[in-house]
């Protein structure tokens, strides 16, 4: 199913007519509104009328989540307080909080790309919608909602936490579609299982997953434990929260809606754009915003862009999955390592639980990672050659894909903290030093 | 004659096992045999106890790994080479011991747990050879 026919199945000549226009018109609103980006594109030497195509972005100026907190809150919003009908913030455990506003007409575009990303998802007005996503200054909970209400469908706002309530209310209402981050959903299933129930006593048939990286051998064990359909949604809230891309049930990447958000690919280090197919960071120019417009915005999500028609009959711009965060990335002993590639590893060994933890450190002048693996009652048995073979097989396994050694530390089930929002993986002891 | 034993999981952390053996006291559940596997990181604790699927579910509840599988227990008498005879009639008939643990029952006997890597086997040789076996309701009672 497309809720937007039109634009999602749009001819790549008109849907870049479409975003050239508008690119032009958004490069005018930024030029005289937002002081910060007049002065860089002074600096360039470009005037409004110089942009005339989106084959130019890669000669304009990029933004970072730095340029947000250094124009903390309200710098870089382009429309005056008055046309502000709504601010959402980032938590800021790593300094300022990043804000963002929305205009009315902002958080109309917010609905049109939601109800895009559940009508991809399969979602109709017949559905009952579980928003298990914080509500509140993050934009998971509102925005899943408003996708919600446009296409008709029966919302339930429980919003994150109180999973014994979350279980009871998913069963009593007969919830449909489950939208939380992929590390909830497990923790959702587990505790179902724990109070004796089955996927059978529930009336689950998709879930609409984000907010942080997981991993198709993740995706296979929510659709097998919940036995539903689970898409992946990508959004960040500087570019408009979530709804910048979905997956249709095709699961072959994440159509992108371009004619809000351009993207391109840059490589981390040397921020020249990259060709499709190729892996680097992911970047968006926010061409309809009004509130807070950003040019050319760094998410440090890594990925790739495809052209190739997909088989839902979108002809978007797909992204892959995302493979990590150019900011998570570890360097162990001079190895990249992405926690996604260990917990790769772990699933597909189907030996453990996802559960794991990194713990990186520094001994004598040397990078050591160790990794915190739960035991499960299903491949441990009485004997303690089947533990330690189970313990050299992970450390072999991630020797092999990673590249880096690590000693494996297998722990009690349940000692690994459980999030209810995004899943703490690493704990660096190098950057405490 | 299948003896069920139950083996946790547990982390080299202070004050595990502690925890384990109040567990099972709180809900009344007796020991009747115990030994401990340990390495760098982590032991393995396999008991045999009075009531194993109380003691099953209240771990598991506790949120402990927990394994159950089949060992026998047999009698040998408590004098040199009383363990010997049993283990050779075991050996002869290619059978290995993965562990056991044994404790003295008077100055007469011992009970010797033993796991094996057939144990239907094992309990026919044992028996064919006139070794005395416990059943598991006796020994639940130790």
């Amino acid at each position: 199913m497309i809720w937007n026919e039109h634009i999602e199945c749009m001819d790549r000549e008109a849907m870049q007519k479409l975003q050239n226009e508008r690119l032009q018109k958004m490069i005018d609103r930024i030029y005289f509104n937002v002081p910060f980006y007049r002065k860089k594109l002074q600096e360039i030497g470009f005037t409004p009328g110089d942009v005339t195509s989106i084959e130019q972005l890669k000669d304009l100026p990029l933004t970072t989540k730095d340029d947000l907190r250094d124009n903390y809150p309200f710098g870089l919003f382009a429309v005056p307080q008055s046309e502000v009908v709504r601010v959402h913030a980032s938590s800021g455990t790593t300094g300022k909080p990043t804000v963002v506003g929305y205009t009315r007409k902002d958080l109309d575009t917010w609905s049109e790309v939601m109800a895009r990303t559940l009508t991809s998802a399969g979602a109709t007005k017949n559905d009952v919608v579980h928003i298990a996503y914080g509500y509140g200054l993050f934009t998971g909970g509102l925005g899943v909602h408003y996708g919600a209400e446009k296409i008709g469908a029966t919302v339930i706002p429980i919003s994150g936490g109180n999973t014994k309530r979350q279980i009871q209310l998913m069963k009593d209402f007969g919830s449909t579609i489950l939208a939380c981050t992929p590390s909830y959903s497990l923790f959702l299933a587990e505790a179902m299982a724990e109070e004796g129930l089955k996927p059978s006593d529930f009336k689950l048939r998709a879930g609409v997953f984000g907010a942080e990286p997981w991993t198709e051998e993740m995706r296979k064990e929510i659709e097998s434990k919940l036995n539903i359909l689970a898409i992946d949604i990508y959004g960040l809230s500087e570019v408009i929260g979530p709804g910048v891309a979905a997956e249709c049930p095709h699961k072959k990447g994440l159509h992108i809606y371009e004619d809000h958000f351009i993207p391109e690919i840059i490589d981390p280090v040397t921020l020249k754009v990259l060709p499709y197919g190729e892996i680097g960071e992911l970047v968006f120019t926010t061409v309809t915003k009004q509130a807070l417009p950003l040019l050319r915005y760094r998410t440090r999500d890594l990925t790739r862009l495809t052209l190739d028609k997909c088989e839902c009959g979108r002809t978007l711009v797909r992204m892959e999955k995302c493979l990590g965060r150019s900011d998570d990335m570890l360097i162990i002993r001079g190895v990249n390592v992405f926690p996604s590639q260990i917990e790769s590893v772990l699933l597909e060994m189907r030996e453990t639980r996802p559960h794991y933890l990194l713990i990186v450190d520094r001994v004598n002048n040397l990078d050591t990672l160790e990794v915190w693996v739960e035991v499960d009652d299903q491949f441990f048995s009485d004997e303690v050659k089947q533990l330690e073979n189970l313990r050299k097989k992970i450390q072999y396994n991630i020797e092999t894909t990673l590249g880096v050694s690590a000693t494996i530390k297998l722990v009690e089930p349940k000692t690994i903290e459980r999030s209810e929002g995004k899943a703490k993986r690493v704990i660096d002891k190098r950057k405490l030093k | 004659m299948i003896i069920k034993q139950i083996t946790v999981f547990l982390e080299n952390k202070k004050g595990r096992l502690t925890e384990v053996t109040r567990i099972l006291m709180e809900n009344n559940i007796n020991m009747s045999a115990l030994s401990i596997a340990d390495t760098a990181d982590f032991g393995l604790l396999r008991m045999i106890v009075d009531d194993p699927e109380k003691a099953e579910k209240t771990l598991k509840n506790e949120g402990f790994a927990i394994h159950i599988n089949e060992v026998v227990c047999m009698i040998v008498p408590d004098e040199p080479g009383g363990l010997y005879r049993a283990l050779d009639i075991l050996t002869k008939n290619d059978i290995s011991v993965e562990y056991l643990y044994a404790f003295s029952n008077d100055s007469k006997s011992a009970s010797v747990v033993i796991r094996t890597d057939e144990i239907e086997k094992t309990i026919e040789v044992l028996q064919k050879n006139q070794i005395k076996l416990v059943k598991a309701s006796q020994l639940y009672k130790i």
